[in-house]
């Protein structure tokens, strides 16, 4: 690597242009709702820079806090999902066949590169009422009547008079659903990567030495793959605490997030600085998370070492 | 293959036979299921003769017909195509000047550089958007400008998140780059312009193609940051997508999404494929 006083002319005609673009069209913009955020609604479109902390007050209100509470709630079940599922695939991945990996990796990886929108969109037909999921269930609900028909215990409808469809759709578990079904992509790559470095004699001395595969697993795979799991617990938690489309086309009335409290606030409550201290929250909570992840990673690889 | 597969069978499992296993086997296969159910459906259905969408009554192209003579649904295709194909080709120099200078220069404050040049890939869409929506709209940007140039503020956004993306990309191919070769290049009497057009591009070639077809398929899917920055006469795709499905849910729209999937499928197949030559050189 060079100095960048060797040769300063190849480094500014190189290091100008994207640093220019990334200040006028990225900081400059998200400095722009930094200091919206500390403003004050005057008018329609008038906001008055006052340096008030009165939108973060706002924020604990009651209603803010509990939908701030809701996120973090389905943010962290959707990682806890992710990781009970993705766990199992990427140690089955771990342990195929080199030839198989990449086309087994490249399966769960295959989703994520469809459109979000047109994802949650697919769930949508699955889920609804008149759902993929609702119409097989009408007909497994309908063949068990038929056979207790058969047997002669119709007259007592032990199903129910009617078939009732479950509601699967614009609620709570659909949101989750759709987190898991968007993000476990994020979850099994991370872990997969820390999977295939460890060291397999570990296993194989602690089943030798008459640990069952239960007790290797959680004593020696576990701490082994820690970093792993950090990454992607993180990797999976920060998307799916900022996510919009999932929680505003599956989910009903109370399963706002804190995105579509945003998106409210710049669109049709028009309340920008409002939007623009959510905005901010929700950036530093991303962040925490960032740093807690560097800081479990630094402590995880000091103690591989020690 | 099923002859191999079920001979292997008969061994007795290993210790760490760990994918024989049936209880991992069956968690791989239902979460196969999982991803990939709703969107075959989605496919299939759009070939579906019915508006119920539920029933298959026979197969029929008459959805895409009518998705092709969707004005509207054409003219976001279109406006999509467009962006992707200017925001990929700034995202792509702007992501090879970063790629080389971090690989190249050693300067001050890098690292704290590095980080505000991975800021666009960490914080979350929402933020992003409304930080443009509000940009775009304090600065006064026009909005009445004639058809290529109305797209200039979503294009600048596409930018904004994609290049750091295709950064990142051209700096995993330059790292292994043999940097003799540019030394041989200068000993042979090339000036620094030659050196970097005749031995460096050529090298980097692969990871350019690979770093735009990401930044292409990013700017292709992206829904978020559009929504706050595309205003009634500048749609995209996702975004008309989006108001259509908030409505109803449509053969046509599964008939529009069907092209989308394939055409991105397409377009990622090929950028993997594109790395994976590049890693194994």
């Amino acid at each position: 690597m060079d100095n960048w006083r060797r040769n300063p002319l190849v480094f500014w005609v190189i290091g100008l242009p994207p640093t220019f673009w990334l200040l006028v069209f990225f900081l400059i913009p998200l400095g722009l709702i930094w200091v919206l955020s500390f403003g004050e609604k005057r008018g329609v479109v008038e906001i008055e820079i006052t340096w008030v902390l009165d939108n973060y007050a706002r924020a604990l209100d009651p209603i803010y806090l509990q939908i701030f509470v809701k996120s973090l709630w389905m943010a962290t079940a959707t990682t806890l999902i992710c990781l009970l599922v993705g766990f199992p695939i990427a140690f089955m991945i771990t342990f195929a066949p080199a030839r198989w990996k990449p086309l087994l990796l490249l399966l769960i990886i295959l989703p994520f590169w469809t459109n979000l929108l047109i994802r949650t969109y697919a769930l949508i037909a699955v889920l609804r009422t008149r759902g993929y999921v609702n119409f097989t269930l009408e007909w497994f609900w309908d063949q068990s009547n038929w056979l207790l028909n058969l047997l002669g215990l119709g007259e007592m409808q032990l199903l129910g008079e009617k078939f009732q469809p479950l509601l699967l759709l614009y609620n709570n578990f659909a949101v989750v659903f759709g987190l898991v079904y968007v993000f476990l992509p994020f979850m099994v790559l991370p872990l997969y990567a820390s999977l295939d470095r460890l060291d397999r004699s570990y296993i194989e001395a602690s089943l030798d030495l008459g640990a069952g595969q239960l007790r290797s697993l959680f004593r020696i795979v576990v701490p082994l793959a820690k970093a792993g799991i950090f990454s992607g617990v993180v990797i999976t938690f920060i998307p799916a605490l900022g996510s919009f489309l999932t929680p505003d086309l599956l989910g009903g009335t109370d399963s706002l997030m804190i995105a579509n409290v945003i998106e409210r606030q710049f669109k049709s409550a028009n309340d920008w600085p409002f939007g623009a201290a959510l905005s901010f929250i929700l950036m530093y909570a991303t962040f925490f998370a960032l740093a807690l992840r560097a800081f479990l990673a630094k402590g995880s690889s000091a103690m591989e070492a020690g | 293959m099923a002859g191999p597969l079920l001979k292997r069978r008969r061994e007795p499992l290993g210790p760490l036979d760990y994918s024989r296993r049936l209880s991992l086997r069956l968690v791989f296969l239902v979460t196969l299921l999982f991803l990939y159910a709703p969107i075959l459906t989605l496919i299939a259905f759009s070939f579906n003769d019915s508006r119920r969408n539920i029933v298959w009554r026979g197969f029929t192209m008459k959805y895409y017909e009518k998705a092709l003579k969707n004005d509207g649904l054409i003219e976001a295709f279109v406006n999509s195509l467009t962006i992707a194909f200017i925001s990929t080709l700034i995202a792509v120099l702007l992501g090879a000047m970063v790629a080389v200078l971090l690989w190249r220069f050693r300067f001050p404050a890098k690292a704290p550089y590095e980080g505000a040049m991975a800021l666009p890939i960490v914080i979350p869409e929402i933020c992003m958007g409304v930080a443009m929506l509000a940009f775009f709209s304090r600065t006064g940007w026009p909005t009445d400008l004639p058809w290529p140039l109305n797209l200039g503020s979503i294009t600048i956004a596409h930018v904004s998140f994609s290049f750091p993306f295709a950064a990142m990309v051209i700096r995993a191919r330059l790292v292994n780059f043999n940097r003799e070769l540019e030394e041989a290049a200068k000993d042979l009497g090339a000036s620094e312009w030659e050196t970097f057009r005749d031995v460096l591009i050529p090298y980097m070639k692969p990871g350019l193609v690979a770093g735009g077809l990401l930044a292409f398929t990013l700017s292709l899917d992206d829904f978020v940051i559009t929504f706050f920055t595309s205003g009634p006469d500048t749609v995209t795709f996702p975004v008309k997508v989006y108001s259509m499905v908030r409505f109803s849910v449509t053969p046509e729209v599964n008939a529009a999404s069907a092209v989308l999937i394939v055409i991105t499928i397409a377009l990622t197949a090929t950028a993997m494929w594109l790395q994976n030559r590049t890693q194994r050189k």
